[in-house]
């Protein structure tokens, strides 16, 4: 180790690798049960997950959760803000996945029309 | 870059390792393989979560879910439901971490055995993968050295030691600048740093579980202590009986070595700092800092008087500093945050925190780091959980075998350094037993000389001959052969030790002796008066009967390995007492709880 910038290098590289086990404000949560798994949860998961690292969106996590009741309309996305309100999206695919991260976690505007709303509508 | 969604924690400490985690962590690879989830799950291990009752322990990220008591067989449980269907296993979780009146799961973070405690020592452990140098520096490891080496002269470290009232943690309570002061002032071509983790009081397992947890932090500790006394060499004086910390250690200081971080001119700052381990064989007197010096310079562990102390005259009569683990730990964060942020913890004369192996007879067996002043009863009742099996708490010993006991009237007084040596104990190095209604005062000090009489060097004779002749009046009570005058000549012994042994072992040796004399003279008396063990115990002054309530199952005469039991069936049995070994085997057979012991 020959500097402190050096130093400050490895530590921010490293901190992104455990950040995991950090609190977090906002949470993602994805439907992960048979149901959704076969809807296509999976894909919408992992995309999720890339774009919050590729963002650098430390303040976020991303967790899966069991069946969410409305099978028919899986893949469910939901997200809580730090307040506990909750957003919920639903037949999502990755692209609709990596849009939502762009437009409502970064942008902080909710996409109305993935929304389960806009589906009941 | 990596891309894992999931982090499964699993401690791999001694306690839980010794319940089978290394079994749990190969079978978490391979059903994670075996699902496909190995780009998106990753397992660490990690150091002592602290609760280690309940191990082996397994924490989910980033949910922060604890299981507790993971079984081979759960790993594809949690697997399988947690990792891969988002569902976390409730079955599996610690008790306290499903809440009665909702389905919301708390987690790790928000169970009461933390919610009391302050981590700085242990920071690290139970979050970090110890064998990885990118995970500590990731938690602003090496960022104080690195403060250190460009920011400060070696002075202004010793002042900030000095103002932040860091005390020493492996026993004595001595203030750290002022110590590394001494050293600094010292004349000597080549002075040496050394940290002391010769843990050897029964039932302290601290220094351990941070050199297992974070040994990063006792490496840079001690690159920051050479740097403010001048020493460019260090040893960390580690017992074999320590096969994990030592391993972890040496896996730690290679890394180190190899990011520059020990070795020449660190920081490109000129400054060197090399660190080598030296296992001890696990003699408790070479925690004795002048016994240490004589073992790391391959003589027998031996003590000598002092002065001249080791800061002036220490290894191969150079000035040498020795610190204990749990002090090293500190001192980073120490320096990260200022002293002021460390001074404003804990009570007036004793700063910050102390870890505490909580062991004996309470339901949360394991680490604690609390803040200096938190009192008895929040360690025991709030942290520790109580006692188990509805039992009454008669005292806690402190200090293991050099310290004494503390009882229920003093539950509510705060845990520092001075206050616990005006109740009679002493901090020690953190080993804290908790004893209930069963146990015998009288036999727990004999317990603890029998220790310190196998203990003991043999170098200087009050310690020698003395603890020895105390043992064997201690022997002579719990056999119920005790006479009139026994006590006052223990604690005449008891003194005459105090005053006139050679180290620190041999002076504070006779100390559960006279602890317990002080607060248990009618538990002594009875043994030796009415030749009767109050809390049933000492096996000489025991009866077993058998009472009316017996049913005549057998059961007992079936159990009792000397056949002293006879009876016919469904008829009242009874016990020859001449024969009778008093093992106790009948009385957890009775199904009615008929035999009884007096």
């Amino acid at each position: 180790m020959k500097s402190l910038a050096e130093l400050a290098k490895i530590r921010d590289n490293a901190k992104n690798k455990i950040d995991l086990r950090g609190k977090k404000n906002t949470r993602i949560v994805v439907g992960m049960a048979t149901c959704g798994i076969a809807a296509g949860a999976r894909p919408v998961l992992l995309a999720l997950v890339e774009e919050v690292k590729k963002r650098n969106l430390t303040d976020v996590e991303v967790v899966q959760t069991g069946c969410i009741g409305v099978c028919v309309l899986e893949p469910i996305v939901e997200i809580y803000d730090e307040t506990g309100e909750k957003v919920t999206y639903v037949e999502m695919t990755p692209e609709k996945a990596r849009k939502v991260i762009a437009d409502h976690i970064v942008n902080g505007k909710v996409v109305s029309e993935y929304t389960i709303g806009a589906k009941k509508a | 870059m990596e891309l894992y969604r999931s982090h499964v924690l699993i401690c791999g400490g001694t306690g839980c390792t010794s319940s089978g985690s290394d079994k749990v962590e190969a079978k978490f690879h391979e059903e994670i393989k075996k699902n496909g989830l190995e780009k998106e799950v990753k397992v660490i291990r990690t150091g002592c979560f602290g609760l280690c009752e309940v191990g082996p322990v397994v924490v989910v990220y980033p949910e922060g879910s604890f299981y507790a008591h993971v079984k081979e067989e759960d790993a594809k449980t949690i697997t399988e439901e947690h990792l891969l269907k988002g569902r976390i296993v409730k079955d599996l979780l610690y008790y306290e971490s499903i809440q009665e009146d909702s389905d919301q799961v708390k987690s790790i973070n928000e169970v009461e055995f933390y919610q009391k405690q302050m981590r700085i020592a242990l920071r690290n452990c139970g979050v970090i993968d110890p064998e990885n140098i990118e995970e500590y520096i990731a938690m602003d490891g090496y960022a104080a050295l690195g403060k250190v080496l460009t920011e400060m002269e070696p002075a202004d470290v010793i002042n900030i030691m000095k103002q932040s009232g860091l005390r020493g943690r492996g026993g004595g309570g001595f203030p750290t600048g002022v110590k590394w002061s001494f050293a600094a002032g010292a004349k000597g071509d080549q002075k040496y740093m050394i940290c002391n983790a010769d843990e050897g009081d029964p039932g302290a397992f601290m220094d351990r579980s941070v050199l297992e947890g974070d040994p990063h932090a006792i490496i840079e500790a001690m690159a920051i202590a050479g740097y403010a006394i001048g020493a460019s060499k260090g040893f960390v004086y580690i017992r074999a009986e320590y096969p994990i910390a030592v391993h972890r250690l040496e896996i730690a200081i290679g890394q180190a070595k190899e990011n520059g971080l020990l070795g020449k001119d660190i920081f490109g700052t000129g400054f060197d700092f090399d660190l080598e381990i030296r296992l001890g064989a696990g003699a408790f007197v070479c925690g004795e800092e002048t016994a240490l010096l004589q073992s790391i310079e391959g003589y027998r562990g031996m003590p000598r008087p002092k002065p001249p102390f080791p800061a002036n005259k220490g290894l191969w009569q150079k000035p040498t500093i020795i610190n204990n683990v749990e002090t090293l730990a500190n001192i980073p964060q120490i320096i990260l945050k200022g002293p002021e942020w460390f001074a404003s913890i804990g009570t007036e004369k004793s700063k910050g925190t102390k870890v505490f192996a909580l062991g004996g007879k309470i339901n949360n067996t394991g680490l604690i780091e609390i803040p200096m002043g938190t009192t008895l009863r929040e360690v025991i009742y709030d942290i520790g959980g109580g006692i188990p099996n509805g039992k009454k708490f008669k005292a806690v010993q402190t200090g293991g075998p050099s310290g004494g006991c503390i009882t229920y009237q003093h539950l509510d007084e705060s845990i520092d350094y001075d206050n616990l040596i005006a109740l009679g104990s002493m901090m020690g190095s953190g080993g804290m037993i908790v004893l209930d209604e069963d146990n015998c005062m009288v036999d727990i000090a004999r317990f603890f000389l029998d220790f310190t009489v196998d203990e003991s060097c043999g170098k200087c004779t009050p310690c020698r001959e003395g603890t020895k002749r105390m043992l064997e009046m201690l022997e002579k009570i719990t056999s119920g052969q005790g006479e009139e005058g026994d006590i006052e000549k223990l604690e005449k012994l008891a003194y005459t030790i105090k005053d006139s042994a050679l180290c620190g072992l041999g002076q504070t040796a006779p100390n559960p002796v006279i602890s317990t004399i002080r607060y248990f003279r009618d538990e002594y008396e009875a043994h030796i008066k009415d030749k009767k063990c109050p809390a049933g115990v000492c096996k000489n002054l025991l009866t077993y009967y058998i009472t009316d309530a017996c049913i005549g199952c057998t059961k007992c005469a079936r159990n009792c390995p000397v056949d002293c039991i006879s009876g016919e069936v469904k008829k009242l049995h009874v016990i020859d007492s001449d024969k009778c070994i008093k093992c106790g085997a009948c009385m957890e057979a009775c199904p009615v709880d008929a035999i009884i012991k007096r």
